[in-house]
């Protein structure tokens, strides 16, 4: 039997003009894994997040996201996903009831189940007395927690996360995290973009994209062992800036 | 206390209320000449109402403050040309290229980029290629690297720096504070505030922000160090599940994620290290981690920002 995975994608490539944005890149992501998607800006992330999300189409290349091929099924790939961004989730002048009502309309969610999903998602963040507040009224943290169910809502096989715990306390972005692996450990796929790289070493592994291709691949560990380096900052510097940031030289190494 | 006897910025018991929500809680701070000072703490903790009564934009509803020893309120036009003051959001004119944006902020303040070249020139030059680049086009680090340059073209004697670094790559931010490590190195003195704890230390003091109130102010070692709990660091490929187990450890006072490990602090005050790394890995064996690791760990100032938030104010004082 083969691992079943989330995401495969192969030799997948998007050009635009004369640029080719994002060039050749192989990866699979399992079911059930958070992966972290790392890069600097103009690597390519953005494109490679768009085609895997069924908004571009790639040049060449294959990818199957949630089972489905992002060339003739990229529709079916919006509806089985979910996406989270830290800059627009909810809409502040709805309440939060309205909010989750909005996003099941959306999914074709019937109205008995957003209403049963609305009281377990609302039960399970001990959010039931602000349901009917503005979003733009409830702090800061509850929020991004409360974007990140809405994004599970319709109960996504894979969900894209951007920068989520951007801004928040370091307690509530424990909580996220913790909301993240109880996503994962009910097998829900998670892919998380960041700049923040100390959040990456939260995630089970992680790719670096450098000029459209893939850097470097692996758990946080693997890859820190592999650049001899202490954090995954310095892993990503050195591959995004190999003229400024020379790795380190063997006798270096053994300090 | 006496205006300007200490420091570049001196606060003293500075309240700042919108509404029924208070932004800033009685605080005070002083920042010595050429120290890089960090604000850290999330959004919504009153770094940018403090950063903005700094920069004379607001007035304080209580308590005072001083910058290069002038009142932030009776003093404001004296005081505002020797301060620069970069904003959170995007400060930059978008429709203009790099050198007219640089060119306006100059001509605001009375002076032009040839007579300040030598302060901006190791920031400039990076720029220089782009000279006729709208703003709006440049890349996320240009963009903070042009702020920059216009927030110094009127050679300031403090600089005051909201978020310089957020949604910024990891490459540009490592550049941009070695940008402040040289400003600093040149006698400037650099306040700047950050959600991001590995940003801490980059500075020579940090204060910790959080519902308008300071939950330390010191050197980031200082502040790590401060932690003062025996700290364990676990690593299992069951994250998760182990955290949850963790949590019903009779023995446990506080268990969260931290990067690739769960960190743990023992109820137990008196207890030896030693011993509770290895109680704490027995529990794990005997709950079918096999893989499980139990390591002392470093704490970090993001441990003493959740140590301190958690505790009930006072409980932790240092």
């Amino acid at each position: 039997m083969t691992e079943p995975f989330a995401i495969e994608a192969r030799d997948l490539t998007r050009r635009f003009g004369n640029f080719t944005a994002v060039d050749r890149i192989t990866f699979n992501v399992r079911v059930g894994e958070v992966f972290g998607f790392l890069g600097a800006n103009g690597a390519g992330k953005t494109t490679a997040i768009r085609m895997l999300t069924g908004l571009l189409a790639p040049t060449s290349g294959q990818a199957k996201v949630a089972g489905h091929d992002v060339y003739r099924e990229a529709e079916r790939i919006k509806r089985d996903i979910g996406y989270m961004s830290q800059r627009f989730s909810l809409y502040d002048d709805l309440t939060v009831r309205e909010n989750i009502r909005l996003y099941g309309g959306i999914y074709d969610l019937s109205g008995q189940e957003i209403r049963d999903r609305t009281a377990l998602m609302l039960g399970r963040l001990g959010l039931e007395h602000a349901a009917d507040q503005f979003v733009r009224a409830i702090p800061l943290g509850w929020r991004q927690k409360l974007a990140f169910s809405v994004a599970l809502l319709h109960q996504p096989s894979v969900v894209f996360l951007d920068e989520p715990t951007s801004g928040v306390d370091p307690i509530t972005r424990r909580q996220f995290w913790e909301l993240i692996y109880d996503a994962a450990a009910r097998g829900t796929t998670v892919l998380v973009t960041t700049h923040y790289l100390d959040e990456a070493e939260y995630c089970d592994r992680i790719s670096i994209m450098v000029a459209g291709r893939i850097g470097a691949l692996g758990t946080p560990r693997e890859l820190k062992q592999k650049f001899s380096a202490d954090s995954i900052d310095e892993v990503f510097v050195r591959l995004a800036r190999p003229d400024v940031h020379p790795p380190a030289s063997p006798s270096e190494r053994q300090g | 206390m006496t205006p300007g006897s200490r420091g570049v910025i001196e606060v003293d018991g500075v309240t700042k209320r919108f509404g029924d929500r208070i932004a800033l809680d009685a605080v005070s701070l002083a920042v010595a000449p050429a120290e890089l000072f960090g604000l850290i703490g999330p959004d919504g903790a009153g770094k940018t109402t403090l950063l903005r009564i700094l920069a004379t934009l607001m007035v304080p509803d209580r308590g005072q403050a001083f910058v290069l020893g002038r009142n932030v309120v009776a003093d404001l036009w004296t005081l505002r040309p020797r301060i620069g003051y970069m904003p959170g959001r995007f400060s930059l004119y978008p429709d203009l290229s790099v050198d007219e944006n640089l060119r306006f902020f100059a001509s605001v303040f009375g002076t032009t980029i040839a007579r300040e070249y030598r302060q901006i020139a190791p920031i400039y030059r990076q720029l220089e290629p782009f000279r006729d680049r709208r703003a709006a086009e440049l890349s996320g680090g240009m963009k903070q690297k042009l702020a920059l340059c216009c927030a110094l073209v009127h050679r300031p004697e403090l600089l005051l720096l909201d978020e310089p670094t957020t949604g910024v790559d990891a490459v540009s931010r490592r550049e941009f504070w070695d940008l402040l490590g040289q400003l600093k190195a040149s006698g400037m003195t650099v306040l700047v505030s950050t959600p991001y704890m590995d940003e801490a230390n980059r500075c020579d003091r940090i204060a910790l922000i959080q519902s308008g109130r300071f939950l330390a102010i010191d050197t980031p070692h200082a502040i790590a160090a401060s932690f003062g709990r025996p700290l364990l660091a676990v690593r299992t490929a069951d994250r998760y599940r182990a955290l949850l187990a963790m949590r019903e450890w009779p023995h446990t006072s506080a268990v969260y994620p931290f990067g690739e490990t769960i960190h743990f602090v023992d109820a137990r005050a008196e207890a030896p290290p030693d011993q509770i790394a290895a109680e704490l890995l027995a529990f794990l064996l005997s709950r079918g981690f096999s893989d499980a690791s139990v390591a002392p760990a470093v704490p970090t100032v993001e441990d003493t920002f959740v140590a301190r938030m958690g505790a009930p104010s006072g409980e932790r004082a240092a």
